[in-house]
């Protein structure tokens, strides 16, 4: 049986840091299968994880000085919420996982402990009813473990609460420029080509920065300042910041030498690549509903389309006339 | 959720109080306090904060609870159209 170390290493300090940024965030994670933490007992508590190293290292890293089993289930590096998303973190793997580590015999007791995030890939009263170990949904932050326990294993009102600080959101946005980065290029090659043999290579390197700009408006401005932009809708908030950006940059190129046409543009296609930017970060957010999403991108996207297609014409229009 | 609520009216949650045996599992898995147990069945008090996880329905022990869960970014439903549409087959490049 492994026993593991709650203290984190510098190493998984490292390793945290280049997940946070996507580098070999698909790798990152460790074998799954039963370990030790302290010395427990056949009467300690067991609790339940991916494989992801940094879900696993949170779980551990709280549970200093404590016997605590820790059942790691083989997620493939992914977290607990998208593991359980996917159907990795599954009924299914937490059976086969309780067989293959012999949770029977290593415990007397028939109890498990679960993330709460964990309960969309579980049905507890499967489990149950094929393994006889019956599944409490403790908390949704790790931090909480300990109160948990402290609690008389009971979960309470702030421990099932769930939170988006701007501590959460900012640690996601690394990850999220990164997705986008390969799409940006393309797009920003391409507008510096066209830019550039119709007005001139200054033109061409200010539409790049225009573009980028308002990239970074929807993917990192508008997610930081979600509770503060008003209105519900996640398009909505990113066309503002995109709006401000627009804005900005109009003051910024000295956008008064601008002629008509050139302005118009910018103003119309500057918002619509935000909106669209942070439409897209209902994917990372913890209380967007897929329908929600739904709903918005049927009224969104042909709105977003047309702004990029009158930004287009605008262009055009400026040059021929 | 404080500080945050997305659009309303929108979630495709369905509770059948018939089957329910009011076990306040929904309850337990629930992490935006959307059901409350009231003589010994669960009822939906916050429908709005829905966000379609679908943690409910499967924990559901008599398969009381209906909802629409899947993926919820932009992406994630165009490459989704783009399969129903058999246009070419989408990578999934969700979280
Ligand atoms: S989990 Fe199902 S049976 Fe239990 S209280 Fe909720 S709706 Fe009723
Ligand atoms: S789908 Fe998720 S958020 Fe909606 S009621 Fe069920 S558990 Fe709560």
């Amino acid at each position: 049986m492994p026993q593991i170390d709650t203290k984190l290493s510098f190493y998984d300090f490292l390793g945290t840091c280049k997940t946070r940024l996507g580098i070999g965030r698909m790798n990152y994670m460790v074998p799954s299968g039963l370990y030790a933490i302290g010395a427990p007992t056949k009467d300690d508590p067991v609790l339940v994880t991916a494989n992801y190293k940094m879900s696993y290292d949170k779980v551990r890293s709280v549970l200093t000085a404590r016997n605590v089993w820790l059942l790691v289930l083989e997620t493939y590096g992914i977290n607990v919420w998208c593991a359980a998303g996917k159907g990795t973190f599954s009924t299914q793997e937490l059976v086969r996982r309780i067989g293959l580590s012999n949770l029977t015999k290593v415990v007397a007791h028939r109890r498990l402990i679960l993330p709460i995030l964990a309960a969309p890939g579980v049905a507890a009263h499967e489990v149950k009813r094929q393994t006889g170990f019956s599944i409490s949904y403790a908390t949704i932050r790790a931090e909480d473990i300990p109160k948990y326990f402290d609690n008389n294993m009971l979960t309470t009102a702030k421990m099932k609460e769930q939170t988006f600080t701007f501590r959460e959101r900012t640690v996601l946005i690394p990850v999220e420029l990164l997705l986008s980065l390969k799409p940006t290029a393309i797009t920003v090659a391409a507008l510096f080509i066209i830019a550039a043999l119709l007005q001139g290579p200054r033109y061409g390197l200010m539409t790049v920065y225009a573009y980028l700009g308002a990239v970074v408006s929807g993917i990192a401005i508008a997610p930081l300042l979600l509770p503060w932009l008003p209105g519900r809708s996640f398009a909505f908030k990113g066309f503002l910041t995109g709006l401000a950006w627009s804005a900005t940059f109009y003051l910024l190129a000295d956008g008064r030498e601008w002629n008509i046409f050139i302005t118009f543009a910018a103003f119309l296609t500057i918002p619509a690549v935000s909106a669209f930017y942070t439409l897209n970060f209902t994917g990372c957010t913890p209380f967007t509903s897929r329908s929600g999403v739904k709903k918005e991108m049927r009224l969104a996207m042909p709105v977003m389309g047309i702004s990029v297609i009158l930004g287009v014409i605008f262009v055009l229009a400026g040059k021929l006339l | 959720m404080k500080g945050f609520s997305y659009l309303r009216n929108v979630a495709t949650l369905k509770l059948n109080i018939k089957k329910c045996i009011g076990c306040g599992r929904c309850l337990e898995v629930c992490p935006h306090q959307v059901f409350s147990l009231a003589e010994k069945k669960a009822i939906i008090t916050n429908f709005d904060a829905c966000m379609e996880c679908g943690a409910c329905a499967i924990n559901c022990p008599s398969t009381a609870i209906f909802v629409d869960s899947g993926v919820g970014c932009a992406t994630g439903l165009i490459n989704e159209w783009i399969h129903e549409q058999k246009m070419f087959s989408a990578r999934k490049k969700c979280c």
